[in-house]
């Protein structure tokens, strides 16, 4: 339930400052920044997911830490299908090749 | 790496995946210094993301056998009563009306049955991953009327109160919020009022602290006198946490300490917290399942979103509805019992037939127990 997903932002959004594109594990979706201040994000920035919106901004080493955790506790699936299946804002989402 | 076999056998099993090996044997060592021998110890950890952790990762046979781990109400679904599972399936029973949920809730027991089982009656019940995701289904079916039975702690909060102020800035009308969020605080503090409760300490919850920070947890230190120790979700994290307050402890210390910090800043994320004084306000009392009816340890949506409060808008059946009576939910939610011990574990209530909630996340202890520690046992007997 309070899973958090780490990702890296591979992208801004200009018309709608509230979203970014985060990469996590290769899957690319937009999710909410609105959690956070103003200007905190910056691209390449690593970020904790839950339900749709960053939560926090890590560190890169903590953002690894995390995703060994999920990996450890048999979550690594749920999340990245938890990530999949963000629709609200899904048009330019897609996997990376 | 032999000698950390020797002061930790069990530890093998489980020593590749992680973080530090070596570290987590010298923790647990450090552990078993600590702790008096003539003494029992009972600490609980709050959040069912610890329990299943706990569980999965088998860190009972690391610990001293005077060192108790009692589970705590940290499970959203385990704690919503089932009346509450009755009224939002009362909405989604509403003509031309929608329920969204998160996967979780899918499979929550209701008097008539599970939402998935009220889906398969013809029931129009969505899950959802994100709030977001439920209020784009109100923009895409204007002729629907699309509500998110919210539930959650301080970590999923701030989600949906976002959604709200999206959905008032966009003027998206057919979409509303049955609210379920639980805060963790008030619950501490009746589970520390209970008299039946004897606790020498807290892990407190790392992922609800990201947004809390630790502050709120010092009333625990400074009023009751018991150490909180905010924890992460790995072994090593966990170990770590249990020995910093067992070291309190025999200090005859009381303090809030963050084990978390890698993730958890002190004062928590203030702009989500700002967000979500915006929008929800707290209810006066609310009823946890075990726990009883807790005064202010619930949010209610600000009467200026009354518009998106399915509450409001639907009159909702509102009837409390006790447990089955064979059901012990209340006292493993308590941590009066070991899930083994209710009457119905592993017989009527397993995890593919769930008759309390606790067996259906995998945060609920029920559920972990019977994963994980029923075949752990099973092999050592």
């Amino acid at each position: 339930m309070c899973l958090a997903i780490p990702g890296q932002v591979v992208d801004l959004n200009d018309e709608q400052p509230l979203l970014v594109k985060v990469d996590v594990g290769g899957v690319r979706r937009n999710v909410n920044i609105g959690l956070l201040e103003d200007g905190e994000i910056a691209l390449g920035d690593w970020v904790l997911i839950h339900v749709g919106f960053a939560l926090s901004k890590i560190g890169e080493a903590e953002a690894r830490d995390q995703l060994r955790m999920l990996r450890a506790m048999g979550e690594d699936e749920l999340a990245m299908e938890e990530v999949r299946g963000y629709t609200f804002a899904a048009d330019d989402g897609g996997e990376r090749r | 790496m032999t000698t950390t076999n020797e002061t930790a056998p069990t530890l093998m099993k489980y020593v590749d995946e992680f973080r530090d090996p070596a570290l987590i044997a010298t923790v647990a060592h450090e552990i078993a210094r600590t702790v008096d021998p003539a003494r029992h110890y009972r600490i609980m950890e709050v959040c069912g993301g610890h329990t299943h952790a706990i569980y999965r990762h088998g860190l009972r046979d690391v610990l001293p056998d005077n060192v108790e781990l009692v589970h705590g109400p940290g499970c959203p679904v385990c704690v919503l009563p089932t009346g509450r599972v009755d009224d939002g399936l009362a909405i989604a029973a509403r003509p031309d009306t929608m329920l969204t949920c998160f996967g979780d809730m899918m499979r929550v027991p209701g008097t008539q049955g599970t939402p998935l089982e009220l889906k398969a009656r013809g029931a129009d019940i969505r899950m959802v991953y994100s709030p977001l995701d439920a209020l784009k289904l109100a923009q895409d079916n204007p002729g629907t009327h699309v509500c998110f039975f919210a539930i959650g702690f301080e970590t999923t909060a701030p989600s949906t109160a976002l959604t709200l102020l999206r959905a008032r800035e966009l003027d998206v009308r057919n979409f509303s919020v049955f609210c379920n969020h639980v805060t963790i605080v008030p619950a501490i503090r009746a589970i520390l009022d209970s008299p039946d409760m004897r606790l020498d300490g807290f892990v407190g919850p790392g992922h609800v602290a990201t947004i809390t920070g630790c502050r709120p947890y010092e009333f625990v230190a400074r009023r009751y006198g018991k150490p909180v120790v905010v924890a992460g979700f790995e072994p090593l994290d966990l170990l770590e946490g249990i020995l910093m307050l067992l070291r309190q402890i025999r200090a005859g210390e009381a303090k809030v300490e963050n084990q978390y910090r890698r993730i958890v800043p002190w004062e928590g994320n203030p702009a989500a917290l700002r967000t979500l004084a915006a929008v929800f306000e707290l209810r006066p009392y609310f009823e946890w399942r075990g726990l009883g009816f807790i005064s202010q340890s619930a949010l209610k949506l600000k009467d200026a979103f009354a518009r998106w409060d399915g509450e409001v808008r639907f009159a909702v059946p509102g009837v409390r509805v006790t447990d089955p009576r064979a059901a012990q939910c209340g006292e493993v939610l308590k941590g009066v019992l070991k899930p083994p011990q209710c009457k119905l574990f592993g017989k009527e209530c397993d995890p593919e037939h769930p008759v309390g909630a606790l067996m259906v996340s995998s945060e609920g202890a029920c559920a972990a127990y019977y994963r994980y520690a029923r075949t752990a046992e099973a092999a050592r007997a």
